[in-house]
């Protein structure tokens, strides 16, 4: 917690973000900054938004109205050699590592170099084997990454997310379907990384242990909307209902009007379009 | 499922055709927009410091093209040879059979061989690629493309575009060359004509024009192929299913494109 007196930097400001996926409303008013150098992870059931309010951040997807600033730009306002210039401060490691196929791991971990830099092609290779140093996994850089198991998938995703040492870096459940000894050691990875090279690391994850044991701050999202965000201490001491039942893993009672639960079951959703 | 809609059959008729008639609108602009998006990066790549990689228009331009040579050659053969057969057998009831050669050279070089060479293309590279795009983009690769900095359409389509463009004519050319040569063979065994006399014969009847609506022809149904295959590819949901109903729509709209594109093409330029 030390230097949060000094106000450091915003690097995401999200706000009053509302985003639609087709007619359904998927963020409803998120707010949210980032500071510099920490760890934010954002949680919340699946459904809730998270994945969503990621992609926007990731400036993928821009949203129905509200705002979101990179590194104090917005994304959407940006011509394409300013997007380009963002793009390169931002480091992405996809769930599902997202490796090209036709390529080996270590060409995947080359790519952003091959595209955005002279170097030639010893030195990036030389820096492609460091990025693998970095994650465990020397010496894999010849196999293809459908010869790697999940995990060392994951890892190869995180290894190529930072190879251009990228200012942010953005994880999208980074130990969801792996074993608990396997994603503990991804947390580490993580706080290392953020370590060394002092980056800003946003997690999505749905995953309580590995949230609590890498988080600076965490966000928690339910129903396209922020509950609360704030340290691991004020989330464990929080009255709010929901975040308690999630930290407690109790289900709730869904509380439905008898018209609406009628209507449900009569298939007139509201919203369902007729398939074509 | 059995649906609860209580409305009007004709409104809810009307209201499918009008959603399927957007759709359809939807898509071609889309494909619009896919072509605009290529020609931007092939000119403005190398401004950016993002130029069209040529290493990977080879590579596709291998994939699409040398190794479609050899199906290629047994089709154009197959066709040239069946043209002959059925030219000759018409011919014959009115003892024309040497005017053989004139059917054969002009229904080759303008119909036949950029037809084939469309259909087989889509078949074989249309379907591929709306399945490589599909995979990439059920992957996340193609948003992974995108926060990277790398633009899709440079990396990912422009290559295909530019390889499909370049070998489909080539194809077609060497298509009606099979096909003009197996029908010679065939018209000589047949009729005892010589080859030597057969190829000056097809050499005196084709004129520039008639190669040039063929090669014409098949820069568009390039263009065609690759567009109809990226859109579909670039739009699956849906996981495994959605990639193979992809990849099935890539295909049948390509060829069905292509077909029609022939027929127009073929009456806008003989008017």
């Amino acid at each position: 917690m030390d230097g949060r007196e000094q106000k450091p930097e915003k690097v995401i400001e999200v706000r009053d973000l509302v985003a639609h996926y087709g007619e359904r409303k998927i963020l409803d008013g998120v707010s949210m900054d980032v500071y510099a150098g920490e760890i934010m992870v954002i949680i919340g059931g699946s459904g809730s938004g998270k994945s969503t309010l990621l992609r926007h951040v990731m400036a993928l997807e821009h949203g129905t109205s509200g705002t979101v600033k990179i590194l104090g730009r917005d994304p959407a306002a940006l011509d394409a050699k300013e997007a380009l210039d963002l793009r390169k401060k931002i480091g992405v490691a996809f769930q599902g590592g997202a490796l090209f196929s036709s390529m080996t791991v270590g060409e995947n971990i080359m790519l952003p170099l091959y595209e955005h830099t002279v170097l030639d092609r010893t030195t990036m290779e030389i820096m492609a084997r460091l990025k693998l140093e970095v994650v465990g996994l020397a010496g894999f850089e010849d196999l293809m990454p459908a010869e790697l198991s999940g995990g060392m998938v994951k890892r190869a995703a995180f290894a190529r997310a930072i190879i251009m040492d990228p200012k942010i870096l953005f994880c999208d459940e980074p130990s969801a379907g792996l074993d608990p000894v396997i994603a503990a050691a991804l947390d580490n990875l993580l706080l290392r990384m953020r370590e060394a090279m002092g980056m800003t690391i946003v997690v999505v994850t749905h995953e309580l242990e590995s949230a609590f044991s890498i988080a600076d701050r965490i966000t928690v999202l339910d129903q396209g909307r922020i509950l609360l965000t704030g340290t691991t201490e004020e989330l464990r001491e929080t009255k709010i209902e929901r975040i308690q039942n999630l930290l407690q893993r109790r289900t709730e009672e869904e509380i439905v009007d008898p018209e609406e639960y009628l209507e449900r079951l009569m298939g007139e959703r509201l919203g369902e379009r007729a398939r074509l | 499922m059995p649906s609860s809609d209580t409305r009007n059959p004709l409104t809810r008729f009307t209201e499918r055709m009008g959603r399927t008639v957007v759709a359809g609108v939807e898509e071609v602009g889309y494909c619009g927009v896919l072509v605009a998006q290529s020609l931007f990066w092939l000119v403005a790549g190398p401004r950016l410091k993002q130029p069209v990689r040529v290493d990977s228009v080879f590579v596709q331009m291998m994939e699409v093209g040398v190794r479609a040579v050899p199906i290629i050659a047994l089709l154009g053969g197959a066709i040239g040879v069946m043209l002959a057969i059925q030219g000759v057998h018409t011919l014959r009831i009115f003892g024309a059979e040497s005017r053989v050669v004139i059917g054969i050279a002009l229904s080759v070089t303008r119909e036949f061989a950029p037809l084939i060479t469309g259909i087989l293309v889509a078949g074989r590279s249309g379907s591929a690629l709306a399945a490589r795009l599909g995979i990439m983009t059920i992957n996340q690769e193609v948003d992974a493309l995108t926060v990277m900095g790398i633009n899709p359409v440079r990396f990912l389509v422009v290559p295909a575009l530019i390889a499909l463009m370049v070998m489909v004519p080539a194809l077609t050319f060497f298509s009606g060359l099979v096909g003009l040569f197996a029908a010679g063979l065939y018209v000589g065994a047949d009729l005892g004509i010589s080859m030597a006399a057969y190829v000056d014969q097809t050499i005196e009847i084709l004129s520039t024009d008639d190669v040039m609506h063929g090669m014409g022809k098949s820069l568009i149904f390039a263009a065609l192929i690759a567009v109809i295959g990226v859109a579909n590819g670039a739009s699956v949901t849906g996981g495994a299913e959605g990639v193979g109903r992809a990849t099935t729509r890539a295909v049948v709209q390509a060829i069905t494109a292509i077909v029609l594109t022939d027929m127009i093409f073929a009456f806008v330029v003989t008017r």
